[in-house]
């Protein structure tokens, strides 16, 4: 009796690895085309790991530049003269800055610009510096009447080293520009340009007067680090009692590293997007790949190699090419980390050195391999069931279903790993959760609007077009085809590039429609009483219309139902170990206790505007002598200070304490160019109180805007102009940096959806040589045949194309409903221009990628085929 | 003489559309150490599926199928994939040499498959037996049909199979290049001693073997001995 065979031991390993690299040959090339819609997913989260890695051992070396001291207090208000007295003494080295919004008037050019104005006085900053051109300015206008101002408004305006500005009511001679400030980013500078003058003529510019919203910057250098934390510890009482804050190098190590890191986590995800959208077209092309490999993995069968066996060589294989696939995307992101910095330069407040990163290297060839594995694995569980029957003919059944448990496992596997590599960049599980199923939401809702479009067409061809177009159309339906995952991974791109561009024309029309025909774009503010009656004739003189005048006025809270916030600190440090019932008090009057802190700026009127509606309680707009008085709050605002209808705040209005009443809450239509308070009193209150004045018009043109500015800002120097133009200009550009890096990044997914359509176009070559051999040999025309192809792209491109601008359109108007609180109209020539070059690029691509196949020779075809 | 396949009351059948096809109707019969036997019969006959199930490629629907004393009714895929591999060699009508592998490759896997070690010059004396030694780095797709053919031999015999099982060997060629393959194919399968079992349309390829069953419509409807003079 013969031994049983049964007995044999599983083929060598090393056999299988032998023949993983046999089989391997004649697909090399097409195995490296399909891993490489991985490499540019896995260059990206290099890139963006790199980056990270180096921004935050960046942020850790100059974090001392970026405060430029030890120790920095700021206040919102000034501080007392005891507190003024304490800080004079603290440190081995002490500087003083006040900054403020303000005009600065432009004497040569006779321009003006918003900016923020910084009195400074001592040697700060302390580590770093201020960078001007030329150098020595840095320094020298400290010594005179000089400013600093920021280099891109003196382009702007045209200015240069030695020309006069004007700062309230004092001029200043330009020592130069301000190219960098300790801790200011490009963006930071376009939003609030800076102005540097002496503290010393502070005073004679007539800006720093009571009730002008100053911040007090107080810097420190201290020789030992216990010398700073003995001062911290003894002098943070007396600042939280202040209302003051501090922040230390420490500090601001971490608070600069947060936010970076959300940064990075949002290009992380993004890479991560490119990544899936790759490893679709990987599952994809491999599931192609393992059907053309029926015969030989039957004949494999035929000779002995056992299901596992055969499985184990293709996934060797797969492996090995996500590892090369991750190899090359690690080098490229490597390479394009250089590349980051360009993008982001505007939002770094660190001079930026690259390094290489071996720990991104790592985990960016770990996800690839894993990832490209764990999408391959659903095609190549199939390899087990494949029939060694198929060698001498297919079977009478299908092949059986690969084992459907083995299936869900890894579509659960895939999932788990989604979700795992968003908690490990989001660090909560709610938003990994979110993105995960965001993510499988999209593809889920991208196949069936793929599927319903490509239904739609099949149903409305109609059965009497022509031949040509037929052919090419149903070429989409020939077997392995990838037509559908094709239309998500195009679409998927298309539908990134869109709604980039639909979001940024929702936010640039927000602001746009809030500065519309019947709507002020100009806005002047801190206009003092006695200069009221001066800027209204004035703004009337340049045929202006005055749209509105509202008062403004300082004050704070002192009591809230009856309770400083002395008492409330008290309260909470004397309420050790709550009780369950207590915990849920306890939050409230720390918010509340918040509330005392800052300065307000109130108003009163007799009635609401359109841009306000009371959702709570009722309007009071005239107050009797005598009478309680309502006042109306944002509601937001009464939710975070914990308040509502009914409950008494008494307010101290700059000495003068008035008790109120919580009347209405309102809800606020902050975007609209309109004065907006969170506190509103009835007229017959406030008339007599210190207030200064905001007046609102509308300017015709940028032209008239400058010369009313101009005009304006001489006669009042003190008073400052906000001009909803240069608003816009200054949002368009922060919106057009924000854009560059986000389609910085998106390009990742749509190069790799490029390559996922070349990768299919290649996997498909085959057959469609044997189709065209076939067409040719039953008397097809060139022209004919090519005319076939191009209709098949034609069709590929058109339903990507539409998939996609149409997820674009669903997403963008939710956002602009559900957002934006604004009506969403899809933008006619761009949604063409964007449809008709998605749709030609992909014929272009289709068309380049079936050029050999169309040129083969038939009997070389045929000679192959037999 | 000693069985060397014992096939009794095999059934075969297969739903298609819902409908349950019969394609082997309660076949018997045995084969012996040795022998040489043709199945023939007309298109649809079964002759195939009779043959994937004699070989271990599938399994029967009802009946009992020994192959070399090991039943392989109640075997699982991968064991019947071993017993492949220790007893069974196959010839098929388009060749089925993988692609990837070469000439000399394509030889050598039935036996690299077993582990077994110093296995170049086997497989080349192999080809040199079919006289194709000079092709031996050659893809398949560099050989003609009848090279193809004549590498699918020496990979039939590379794990010198008890039994050896060719479906339409010639179906593929030309009759001058079938005639030579045939020649070869019995030449071989001589010198080793080995069963072989083939499935053919061809009745001249049939009357060469000791034996001819013939199938129609799923049932054996004649099973012809050669008697010697």
């Amino acid at each position: 009796m013969p031994d049983l065979p049964v007995f044999r031991k599983t083929a060598p390993v090393l056999w299988l690895f032998k023949m993983a690299w046999r089989d391997s040959r004649k697909n090399r090339s097409r195995l490296l085309l399909f891993t490489s819609s991985i490499v540019l997913g896995i260059a990206a989260l290099v890139a963006v790991y790199s980056f990270r890695d180096n921004l935050q051992r960046d942020i850790n070396n100059q974090a001392k530049n970026l405060t430029g001291a030890d120790l920095v207090v700021v206040s919102r208000k000034e501080m007392s003269k005891s507190m003024t007295a304490r800080l004079d003494t603290l440190g081995d080295e002490r500087a003083k800055e006040l900054s403020f919004i303000s005009m600065l008037y432009f004497i040569k050019g006779e321009g003006s610009r918003l900016m923020q104005v910084k009195a400074l006085e001592g040697n700060y900053p302390f580590y770093g510096e201020i960078e001007t051109t030329p150098l020595v300015a840095a320094k020298e206008f400290k010594t005179g009447r000089n400013a600093l101002v920021d280099k891109t408004v003196m382009l702007q305006f045209g200015a240069k080293p030695g020309d006069s500005i004007k700062v309230g009511h004092l001029n200043f001679a330009i020592s130069g520009f301000l190219d960098n400030a300790p801790g200011q980013t490009g963006v930071t500078a376009l939003v609030t340009p800076i102005v540097y003058i002496p503290m010393k003529y502070l005073k004679e510019t007539g800006l720093a007067q009571a009730g002008s919203r100053i911040n007090y910057f107080y810097y420190y250098k201290f020789k030992s680090e216990s010398a700073l934390q003995h001062t911290i510890r003894t002098i943070q009482p007396a600042l939280e009692k202040e209302g003051a804050e501090f922040e230390t190098v420490a500090s601001k190590k971490q608070s600069t590293g947060r936010s970076f890191q959300d940064l990075s986590r949002f290009l992380a995800l993004s890479g991560f997007v490119a990544l899936l959208l790759g490893c679709i077209g990987v599952g994809s092309a491999i599931h192609v790949y393992i059907r053309e490999k029926l015969a030989a993995i039957s004949t494999l069968r035929c000779l002995g190699v056992r299901a596992w066996e055969a499985f184990f060589i293709y996934l060797i294989q797969v492996t090995v090419i996500g590892f090369i696939g991750a190899v090359i995307g690690a080098v490229l992101g490597t390479g394009i980390q250089f590349l980051l910095p360009m993008a982001l330069k505007d939002f770094l407040p660190v001079e930026f050195t690259m390094q290489v990163s071996w720990m991104a290297i790592s985990q960016g060839i770990i996800t690839g391999v894993l990832i490209s594995v764990l999408f391959a694995l659903p095609s190549l569980l199939g390899v087990r069931n494949i029939s060694p029957l198929n060698a001498i003919r297919l079977s009478f059944e299908e092949s059986k279903p690969a084992a459907a448990p083995l299936k869900w496992l890894v579509y659960i596997a895939i999932i788990i790993f989604v979700w795992g590599f968003a908690y490990l960049q989001m660090e909560n599980w709610m938003q990994a959760t979110a993105f995960t199923g965001s993510i499988l939401i999209a593809v889920l809702v991208f196949y069936s609007l793929s599927g319903l479009l490509l239904w739609l067409v099949r149903k409305t061809l109609p059965a009497r077009a022509a031949y040509i177009w037929r052919q090419g159309f149903s070429n989409l339906y020939r077997p392995n085809n990838q037509t559908l995952m094709l239309i998500v991974a195009i679409g998927l791109s298309t539908m990134l590039i869109a709604t980039l561009y639909f979001v940024q024309g929702l936010l640039i029309g927000k602001v746009s429609l809030s500065s519309g025909k019947s709507q002020a774009n100009m806005l002047i503010f801190d206009i003092q009483s006695d200069q009221r009656s001066a800027v209204n004739a004035l703004t009337k003189k340049q045929h202006l219309p005055v749209m509105s005048e509202v008062a403004v006025i300082t004050m704070r809270i002192d009591e809230i139902n009856g309770k400083t916030a002395a008492q409330l600190a008290l309260k909470d440090s004397l309420s050790s170990k709550p009780k369950p019932a207590e915990q849920e008090n306890q939050q409230p009057r720390e918010s509340s206790a918040r509330a005392f802190k800052s300065e307000l700026r109130a108003s009163y009127r007799e009635e609401l505007t359109g841009a306000e509606q009371v959702t709570s309680g009722k309007w009071v707009g005239r107050a009797k002598p005598g009478e309680t008085i309502y006042v109306s709050l944002d509601e937001r605002y009464a939710e975070r200070i914990n308040v509502k209808v009914g409950d008494k705040i008494q307010f101290n209005v700059q000495g003068t304490l008035i008790p109120t009443v919580v009347g209405s809450l309102r809800k606020i239509d902050w975007v609209r160019a309109q004065t907006n308070f969170r506190i509103l009193f009835p007229s017959g209150v406030l008339e007599e109180a210190p207030q200064f004045f905001v007046l609102m018009t509308k300017v015709p043109d940028a032209r008239v805007s400058a010369a009313y500015q101009a005009t304006v800002v001489r006669a009042f120097p003190n008073v400052s102009v906000i001009d909803m133009g240069l608003l816009l200009k200054v949002l368009d550009e922060l919106l057009g940096k924000i854009s560059f890096v986000i389609r910085f990044m998106a390009s990742f997914s749509m190069i790799t959806g490029w390559i996922v359509l070349i990768s299919a176009v290649r996997s498909s070559k085959n057959q469609r040589l044997k189709e065209i051999v076939l067409l040719r040999t039953i008397g097809a025309k060139s022209t004919q045949i090519l005319a076939i192809t191009a209709i098949e792209y034609l069709f590929l491109g058109v339903l990507s194309a539409a998939a996609g601008i149409l997820m674009a359109m669903g997403g963008s108007w939710a956002l602009a409903v559900f957002s934006f609180g604004s009506v969403f109209t899809p933008p006619v020539l761009p949604v063409l221009i964007l449809f008709t070059g998605v749709t030609l690029f992909v014929v272009i691509t289709g068309m380049l990628g079936s050029r050999g196949a169309l040129s083969h020779p038939p009997l070389e075809v045929l000679r192959k085929d037999s | 003489m000693e069985s060397i396949l014992k096939i009794k009351e095999v059934t075969k059948r297969y739903e298609s559309a819902g409908t349950a096809l019969t394609i082997l109707d309660h076949i018997s019969f045995a084969v012996e150490k040795g022998s040489t036997v043709a199945i023939t019969g007309p298109s649809g006959s079964g002759k195939t599926t009779l043959l994937g199930l004699c070989a271990g490629l599938d399994s029967a629907t009802s009946g009992s199928i020994e192959l070399n004393n090991v039943t392989l009714d109640h075997l699982s895929e991968d064991q019947r994939a071993a017993v492949r591999n220790q007893h069974v060699g196959f010839i098929f009508q388009n060749f089925q040499l993988l692609p990837t592998l070469t000439a000399i490759e394509n030889i050598m896997v039935p036996l690299e498959l077993r582990g077994e070690k110093n296995i170049r010059p086997r497989a080349m004396d192999l080809l040199d037996k079919v006289g194709l030694s000079a092709r031996a780095d050659h893809y398949p797709v560099q050989l003609s049909g009848g090279e193809q053919q004549r590498v699918s031999l020496a990979r039939a015999f590379s794990n010198t199979p008890a039994i050896l099982f060719a479906d339409e060997p010639t179906g593929n060629l030309d009759g001058e290049t079938s005639e030579k393959v045939i020649k070869l194919l019995f030449d071989l399968n001589k010198e080793a001693g080995t069963t072989l079992i083939i499935v053919t349309h061809d009745l001249e390829l049939a009357s060469r073997t000791d034996r001819i069953i013939r199938l129609k419509g799923g049932v054996i409807i004649a099973d012809e001995q050669k008697t010697y003079a």
